[in-house]
């Protein structure tokens, strides 16, 4: 039961706890509601129409990849935080909030803590050494055709188990919010997913994920401040109530079982923040304003807004529980010890009901479906990237692609991954793809950030080292997931995991730091040599911002 | 080119005291962060009971929430802090190095 919930409540920090909740699986099919389908068609008209007019202004490669750089610090902070702020957020941590209390808030401080770390130690060196893509970092001394290509393969499979996840998640909830089937909910998120990317290139992505982070800060306070008010305003108040009713009791804010096992609240620490520190949608974002300066206030926003948002959320699911836990018209046949109707992620959709009526409903289901929306858009640049402008623009033509090419390419590539995120999406309607998250942050934590950081920091690394380490995360992380108990005993159905814990990051982060080491000072080759003398240059550029890119464009 | 104007900031004794002092106070306030996440963990996996105390007799408020709360806080003053600091004081240095290699070039 442990790793079950485990699993989940990583699931749901992830983006796919929609996915992922048995509760959720089980759930049938609601009444179509109108007030969400018109709120939601409204914010597709409005994206649309964003994207109509970024096409206009997405001609080179810069523009399609990073915006021009032209994105402002503030800008740029709102779409960060949107990233992470998906409707699993919203949904699933309201939720967990709502039946284990403490135990969401020590989640939501983990998912937090990543921030200021990947600021102070990485932030400025991103922006000054990148343009496009993180390989872009991990390449610039070693070699290009081999390093890029190890890169540009992990953050694909990164972006496609992200992909999976999400989409499958999202063909779940929108059944469920919205009536819709699951099938057309698969094909309108993949479409338009297309569609944002393929014409509107960063700069849609970005606005798309902008207007939804505004919603979701938006909505999310107006439904907490209308339940808030019921107790005054006042935690004490608050508490007071809900020890009262809560059959956790007192009991309900204190830590439960999920992280008494230290391996794996270690192991979990980890993966969510150095994994966050090697997602390539999240380093692409990095990319998109014009200098270290705009980097860091991007980073100081949003770890504003997310903070802010993990408090709202977590307050919301404390309300719901005098709210909505004590409201017979919210569970299955009247009893408010039986099941919550629509499934226990239902929590913060049945509080707005609650407190706001269907209006407010409405958006806010509206909002998450925007959410799933602003989230595939930007896996899928990220993903188009990785492969036009590392595999085909610089290992394939060795540089010599033009511009035009380059962004037919990167086009090519963003329909592809919308019709792999589709077709798979429904093939794996009914399987359990609760290991795909964590995969893709394993994967990203014990293979993207390991080279990365040592690309920018260590002196000693060789492109050798740079493979086997590479290489060897994607390999360990991969592999332990697999042997995990999530894949070995649930979806293939072996008796007992051959790897007891739920989390790879703290066994595949050091076999990959290990091996790139190892390989590294072994290495005595003339390229190597060559490759520990182009770091110094590389150094005064990271440290000074000398000879980096700057903004071609503003928005 | 640019490969000397990389080499001569490298020697300029500006670079070597922008790298020091914002080396120390990048890894500082890390510390400071890695260091409270952890041992917030570590307190959680070995001494739960005394989070779901209350913070002191009569009150509602909870250790554990009290001092999380705290800490989201203080995690997210640490990075106002560093890009205040890192936008005026170290951006400054790092001009003023950039316009020191600019002007040998030009007099040459």
């Amino acid at each position: 039961m442990k790793y079950l919930l485990t699993s989940l409540v990583v699931l749901t920090l992830t983006g796919a706890a929609e996915a992922a909740g048995p509760a959720m699986e089980a759930a049938a099919k609601q009444a179509t509601n109108w007030h969400a389908i018109i709120m939601f068609i409204l914010f597709v008209g409005l994206t649309l129409g964003i994207t109509y007019w970024a096409s206009k202004r997405t001609k080179t490669t810069s523009d399609f990849y990073t915006a021009g750089g032209g994105i402002t610090g503030f800008q740029n902070g709102l779409a960060i935080a949107g990233d992470y702020m998906s409707a699993a957020t919203l949904l699933g941590l309201s939720a967990m909030a709502y039946g284990r209390g403490y135990d969401a808030y020590v989640y939501m401080l983990a998912f937090f803590a990543g921030w200021p770390v990947i600021l102070f130690l990485m932030a400025e060196r991103l922006r000054n050494l990148g343009r496009f893509t993180f390989a872009d970092i991990t390449s610039y001394r070693l070699n290009q055709g081999s390093v890029r290509t190890m890169a540009a393969i992990s953050s694909l499979v990164v972006v496609i188990f992200y992909l999976i996840a999400q989409m499958v998640g999202a063909g779940q909830l929108i059944k469920l919010l919205f009536g819709l089937n699951y099938n057309v909910a698969i094909f309108l998120v993949g479409i338009l997913m297309v569609i944002y990317v393929a014409f509107g290139g960063m700069v849609a992505t970005t606005w798309v994920q902008i207007i939804k982070a505004c919603l979701l800060l938006f909505g999310g306070t107006v439904v907490v401040v209308l339940a808030y008010s019921q107790f005054g305003f006042s935690l004490t108040t608050l508490f007071k109530e809900v020890e009262a009713v809560h059959k956790l009791g007192p009991k309900l804010m204190a830590p439960g079982n999920l992280l008494s096992d230290p391996i794996t609240a270690i192991s979990l620490g980890l993966g969510l923040m150095f994994g966050t520190a090697g997602l390539p949608h999240i380093l692409m974002r990095f990319f998109t304003v014009s200098n270290a300066k705009e980097a860091r206030k991007s980073v100081l926003y949003a770890n504003g807004f997310v903070g802010y948002f993990f408090n709202v959320i977590f307050i919301m699911g404390l309300c719901a529980v005098v709210i909505v836990g004590q409201n017979p018209e919210f569970f299955e046949g009247g009893d408010i010890n039986g099941k919550l109707i629509g499934g226990g992620n239902m929590v913060a959709m049945h509080l707005a009901k609650s407190v706001g009526g269907n209006l407010l409903l409405g958006f806010l289901a509206a909002v998450a479906f925007a959410t799933i929306l602003a989230v595939v858009a930007g896996l899928a640049l990220a993903g188009a990237a990785a492969v036009s402008h590392d595999i085909y623009a610089r290992v394939i033509r060795k540089g010599q692609a033009t511009e035009k090419e380059e962004v037919t390419v990167s086009r090519i590539a963003t329909l592809s991954l919308g019709l792999i995120a589709i077709v798979l999406g429904i093939a794996f309607q009914t399987m359990n793809i609760a290991f795909m998250v964590g995969l893709a942050f394993g994967v990203a934590a014990a293979a993207n950030f390991p080279v990365l950081i040592l690309s920018m920091y260590w002196k000693g690394l060789t492109t050798r080292g740079a493979l086997w380490g590479g290489y060897g995360g994607v390999v360990s992380a991969v592999a332990f997931v697999v042997f995990s108990h999530s894949v070995w005993v649930v979806v293939l159905g072996y008796e007992k995991a051959l790897f007891p814990y739920t989390q790879p990051a703290l066994f595949a982060m050091p076999i990959a730091f290990g091996l790139a080491y190892i390989f590294s000072v072994t290495d005595n080759s003339a390229q190597a040599k060559a490759e520990k003398e182009a770091f110094e240059d590389q150094y005064v550029r990271a440290q000074t911002g000398f000879g980096a890119s700057g903004a071609t464009k503003k928005h | 080119m640019s490969s000397i104007m990389y080499e001569r900031m490298r020697v300029n004794p500006k670079f070597q005291r922008l790298v020091r002092e914002r080396g120390r106070f990048q890894w500082t306030l890390s510390a400071i962060v890695l260091v409270l996440f952890y041992g917030y963990f570590m307190v959680i996996a070995f001494a739960p009971d005394l989070l779901g105390k209350k913070i002191s007799e009569g009150s509602m408020w909870p250790i554990g929430y009290t001092v999380e709360l705290f800490l989201f806080i203080l995690f997210w003053l640490t990075t106002l802090y560093y890009v205040y600091r890192a936008n005026t004081e170290f951006d400054a240095m790092t001009q003023d190095l950039i316009k020191d290699a600019q002007d040998l070039e030009d007099t040459l």
